[in-house]
């Protein structure tokens, strides 16, 4: 595959107060570590270890990953929002590569 | 006494009621409605001829977790293939100069409902195309690029792509095309052909054994109304001679090469056997 690319489906609006569900996924292999190639080498670990999701700098969820989640890591969760903002979206990579997303939200 | 305990416990287990779907190998009663938006036919009546009353998904086959993922067009892991063959149709390539979309313009206008009638017949070369063929030989003709290698990570992209583009239209091949009729013949000969140590033919499974365990694995009819399909198995797509070559391989046979005279009629062959599904690509299965 390509480089990771993070897909995430937030609503575009929603009422004050209310509790909406967050989904996120990243294209990525999520090499355990734990498997040989061809040759009989080791084929070093790379994998998303962490995953954190903001909303106008305050945390709203975070976690960390295994080696044992299987390829392409989706995440499914909830927020309270208040008020208008922008959520924001972090997957670090075992590389020290950081693939952020951000998506905003109308509240009315 | 050991036969009695294991009884025992299969008894405890069926009377908790929740045994159902856990022992049952009947297809699912579940209806494939992509996003709430699109219903598939996962279920139709046989076209005249087949062995079977009725055809079926692969999906009805498949556990509620697998079939939930394919459900969610944005957890269906599958989706990014599409996104990474939208991406090579918009890229240009080769001596041409040119991409896809060059010519082609807007996938989902010019390639809605293609992916519903391959394999068709190739005049020029005088047998069946499949989408996998097309595409190259319009990257050797008309991009005046390398034809992808069989299961290049970017021919099974694009594939993923174009096919997408008919999600949710009936599987309707027109047979009438060219030589299709004896290539049809030959990859029902072909079907009903026992091969390898174990010494089984596609129907030994996917005809008489459907609906049953074997192994972990529930049987479907082998339908490839989905490919090519996203296998938790391999975390990746995999295509349509690939999984052919995987059965043939498990009937412990030789296989054929991608593309052969032999797979390309099975490819008639099979996906006539699935007419009337709805084209699921990018399916999810296990
Ligand atoms: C030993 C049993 C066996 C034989 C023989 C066999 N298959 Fe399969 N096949 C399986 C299993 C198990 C699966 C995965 C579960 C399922 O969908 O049935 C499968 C899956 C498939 C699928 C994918 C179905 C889907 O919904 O994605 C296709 C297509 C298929 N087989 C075609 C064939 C063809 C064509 C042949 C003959 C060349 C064949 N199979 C022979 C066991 C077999
Ligand atoms: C220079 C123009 C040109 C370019 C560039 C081009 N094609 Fe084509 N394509 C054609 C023409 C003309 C046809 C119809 C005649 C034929 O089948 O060869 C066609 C047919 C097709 C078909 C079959 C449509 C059907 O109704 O069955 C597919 C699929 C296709 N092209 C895919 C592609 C893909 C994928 C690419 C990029 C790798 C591509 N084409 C690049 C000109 C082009």
């Amino acid at each position: 595959m390509a480089a990771p690319k993070p897909r995430v489906k937030v609503p575009k609006s929603a009422s004050a107060g209310e509790v909406i569900t967050i989904k996120t996924l990243i294209s990525h292999k999520m090499e355990s570590g734990q498997r040989k190639d061809k040759q009989g080498n080791v084929i070093p670990r790379k994998i998303i270890n962490k995953f954190t999701c903001e909303f106008e700098g305050k945390p709203v969820f975070s976690c960390d990953l295994e080696p044992a989640i299987s390829a392409n890591p989706y995440f499914e969760f909830n927020a309270k929002v208040m008020e208008s903002g922008t959520f924001k979206f972090t997957w670090v990579d075992d590389s020290g590569d950081v693939y952020t997303h951000e998506q905003g939200i109308e509240v009315k | 006494m050991k036969n009695r305990i294991i009884l025992a416990a299969a008894a405890a287990v069926a009377a908790s009621g929740m045994a159902i779907s856990v022992v049952s190998a009947e297809p699912a009663d579940d209806e494939l409605v992509i996003d709430g938006e699109m219903t598939m036919v996962t279920r139709t009546a046989a076209p005249k001829d087949h062995p079977l009353d009725e055809v079926m998904s692969g999906w009805l086959f498949r556990t509620p977790e697998t079939r939930a993922l394919e459900a969610d067009s944005f957890q269906n892991p599958g989706m990014l293939y599409v996104e990474r063959g939208e991406e090579i149709w918009n890229t240009v390539e080769g001596e041409a100069g040119k991409s896809c979309a060059s010519c082609h313009g807007d996938a989902s206008e010019t390639m809605a409902g293609v992916g519903t009638a391959y394999p068709k017949w190739d005049a020029d070369a005088k047998r069946p195309i499949n989408l996998e063929l097309q595409i190259n030989k319009c990257r050797e003709n008309n991009l005046k690029a390398e034809a992808y290698k069989f299961d290049a990570a970017e021919q099974k992209a694009l594939t993923t792509y174009i096919k997408h583009q008919s999600l949710g239209k009936p599987v309707q091949m027109d047979l009438s095309q060219g030589d299709l009729q004896s290539w049809w013949k030959k990859g029902e000969e072909l079907y009903y052909t026992r091969t390898g140590q174990l010494n089984l033919s596609c129907a030994s499974c996917h005809e008489e054994n459907n609906g049953k365990y074997i192994r972990a694995d529930h049987l479907s009819q082998g339908n490839v109304n989905g490919f090519p399909t996203y296998r938790l198995k391999q975390a990746n797509m995999v295509s349509l001679h690939n999984r052919f070559r995987g059965c043939i391989r498990d009937t412990r046979a030789e296989y054929p090469a991608a593309f052969s005279d032999e797979l390309m009629a099975l490819e008639v062959y099979v996906t006539w056997r699935g007419t009337g599904l709805s084209v699921e690509t990018p399916a999810v299965r296990q």
